[in-house]
């Protein structure tokens, strides 16, 4: 697998972490279909849920493109790093509120309440550097060893598909988990598997911040 | 302080909550009536049968100031965490709210390392509660999905109007009054809400002035106690429509909405008729889209000889049977009504809430009657008035006192404190438990809570 394959992957692997969360939405989608009796309920709240991510994902994935193209990608990369590990430590330590909204949202109240979740949980951020990473690389998968800078066009491009490929995946978990809980397996568990991902989420977001800079500083070196 | 799963109490639905282990701990506040520096204090009663110490005391902690009477109390967090529109699934219900209905104060108390001996972690003093909310007598705790509500009978002036403020329910910050637009509700006293529906419910008795002093007769003849609930929008904190029993049916208390959070109906106690002295249950529920209320429960007084009865029941010769707590199984299938002036526990069937049956009668103490117990010959006096259901809706416990001023009026002889428990039959029809009666002697009690959450604690955003 090259390089460029094993970051989209990722990119959609992270799309999937992020739809398995209770918290980005699919739980909220499995209630609204409980509270109204119907399966039909819990497809409608899953698309407004996407865009929402979408929203916030696209967010970051387009400044990191703008900034991209005015600085060097490895000191972009310990940028980025630099960010995600405050944005952790802010988690950890700062007292953190969920955003919030009526249970019976419309399908405008669970999109903005979806992208504030995501964007407060810095599901952006942690996307940013495999979006910092696939400039260059898909560049150099094409253009080897040319040196001049993707244009913004370009750049664009490319976080609108990464965009795309993180939310597809953020999507297939969201739907299925919402699905398996609505038919089959039941509220209970949430009282075992309920786990506390922001731990979780924070610990990954750290890890991807340290290995971002670790990246930019071998880059540069 | 994080936890790795969610709290073991928390339960997403009713349905799941009606199978939570019986509790072992219960708590009741034991208040003061002698005002002679005596300080109120939580009680922790052991209701594990096969323990050795069951039916007693087994700890107490007095509030640290004096001149308070304790009331209602609620847990920091509970089921509402796991909803799915503000979720907070890994906070911990540790923390019993206990506001003070006379001093104003809000005490803090932690039960989680030692559960027979909570202690105190924070004193909300009354000042800042003025300070930040206008508000005074805070009264009925509720764990909210985004805070602690927290309702308050009226300014610290003593006048209306009461409403609600939140608490955050990690650093029990006071962050303010709830209300955005109230309308021209002026009275408080309870409130509840759908969940499932957005939608809160209070509730209305009378302000300060109208119940520190005892009943006000002339303004009870005159309809002015409380007699309309109110309908909100939860989320925009807005005032949407009024529900009137009718200036007759004074003072409109307790709320107890279906814990199903896709029914949208709930019932409501009425104290006392204006025409005949009788009490009344009301249903209120949601019809194409805006709420109705209806009378579906009416108890009639009983007549009583005039020697028999307090001076201010004896123009009437008889007896109101003053019901002034309820509460609905989690199952949304039993209603218990306490009647604290004719001493009767009441269980109503209300599988139907438009057709309540009744399906079994206890009594003890009351006005005239003055009933036994089996662990306590009597005469009694006091009535059922809080009355707590456990999670699976096999266990009931009640307490006697209603509230110090008012005990003095129609308890003139002085209430002695008790709590007791009865066992439901599934079915239907309840007997009390033998073994069950704690003494609290010249001691009064009030509010009951049981350890990891009961019928009046938790609601829930899933069916």
């Amino acid at each position: 697998m090259d390089q460029t394959a094993w970051l989209w992957g990722s990119l959609f692997g992270l799309g999937l972490f992020h739809g398995l969360n209770p918290a980005m939405g699919w739980l909220f989608a499995t209630g609204l279909g409980l509270q109204e009796g119907r399966a039909q309920a819990v497809i409608y709240a899953l698309w407004p849920i996407a865009i929402g991510h979408a929203a916030a994902i696209a967010l970051a994935a387009f400044v990191t493109a703008l900034i991209g193209y005015a600085l060097p990608t490895n000191l972009l990369l310990v940028l980025t790093g630099v960010v995600l590990l405050g944005f952790s430590g802010w988690r950890l330590l700062a007292r953190f509120r969920h955003p919030t909204t009526r249970f019976r949202a419309s399908a405008g109240e669970l999109a903005w309440w979806s992208f504030l979740m995501a964007s407060a949980h810095g599901a952006g951020l942690m996307v940013a550097p495999l979006l910092v990473a696939m400039g260059p690389a898909a560049q150099h998968a094409h253009h080897d060893h040319m040196q001049h800078a993707p244009t913004i066009a370009n750049s664009m491009l490319g976080a609108t598909l990464a965009v795309v490929v993180h939310t597809a995946g953020m999507f297939a978990a969201m739907a299925a988990i919402a699905l398996i809980v609505y038919y089959v397996v039941g509220l209970e568990i949430l009282r075992r598997a309920w786990i506390n991902t922001d731990l979780v989420w924070v610990t990954v977001l750290a890890m991807t911040g340290v290995i971002a800079i670790g990246l930019g500083v071998w880059g540069m070196g | 302080m994080a936890i790795w799963r969610p709290d073991p109490t928390f339960y997403p639905s009713p349905r799941m909550a009606t199978k939570a282990p019986p509790e072992s701990l219960a708590y009741v506040v034991r208040l003061n009536p002698h005002g002679n520096g005596q300080r109120d204090a939580m009680c922790v009663v052991d209701v594990d049968p096969k323990s050795s110490t069951f039916g007693k005391v087994v700890g107490a902690t007095e509030m640290p100031y004096t001149g308070g009477e304790l009331h209602h109390f609620g847990w920091n967090a509970c089921s509402s965490m796991l909803c799915p529109n503000a979720p907070h699934p890994h906070v911990e219900r540790r923390y019993l709210v206990v506001p003070d209905i006379r001093s104003s104060h809000i005490t803090i108390l932690d039960i989680k390392e030692q559960p027979t001996k909570p202690h105190v972690v924070k004193v909300i003093e009354p000042g800042e509660l003025f300070e930040r909310t206008g508000y005074a007598r805070p009264h009925t705790v509720h764990c909210g999905p985004d805070g602690i509500y927290i309702s308050a009978l009226g300014n610290p002036e003593g006048d209306g109007p009461g409403g609600i403020f939140i608490l955050d329910h990690d650093t029990f910050e006071v962050l303010g009054r709830w209300e955005i637009d109230r309308a021209d509700q002026y009275l408080h006293y309870d409130f509840w809400w759908h969940l499932g529906y957005d939608t809160l419910i209070t509730s209305e008795w009378g302000t300060p002035r109208m119940v520190e002093h005892g009943v006000l007769g002339e303004e009870l003849l005159a309809g002015k106690y409380g007699h309309r609930i109110h309908i909100w929008d939860l989320h925009r904190r807005r005032h949407l429509q009024t529900l009137d029993l009718g200036a007759e049916h004074q003072m409109a208390l307790e709320l107890r909405p279906a814990h199903d959070p896709t029914k949208a109906y709930g019932f409501l106690n009425s104290v006392v008729s204006l025409k005949d002295l009788s009490a009344s249950i009301w249903l209120w529920h949601r019809h194409n889209g805006s709420w109705q209320v209806r009378k579906v429960i009416e108890i009639p007084a009983e007549p009583a000889n005039e020697e028999e009865l307090p001076d201010i029941l004896k123009p009437f010769k008889a007896v109101p049977p003053l019901v002034t707590d309820i509460n609905l199984t989690v199952d949304d299938r039993f209603l218990y009504v306490s009647c604290w002036g004719t001493g009767e526990l009441r269980q109503y069937d209300v599988s139907d809430p438009f057709n309540p049956k009744l399906t079994g009668t206890l009594q003890i103490g009351g006005i005239v009657r003055r009933a036994g117990h089996p662990a306590a010959a009597g005469p009694l006096n006091g009535g059922p008035q809080m009355v707590e259901v456990s999670r699976d809706g096999r266990r009931v416990y009640f307490t006697n006192s209603l509230y110090l001023p008012w005990d003095e009026q129609f308890y003139p002889d002085g209430i002695r404190g008790w709590m007791v428990k009865v066992d439901a039959d599934p079915q239907g029809g309840m007997q009390f438990d033998p073994n069950f009666f704690v003494d609290f002697g010249d001691q009064r009690v009030h509010q009951i809570r049981l350890q990891g959450g009961d019928a009046s604690s938790d609601s829930y955003c899933f069916p």
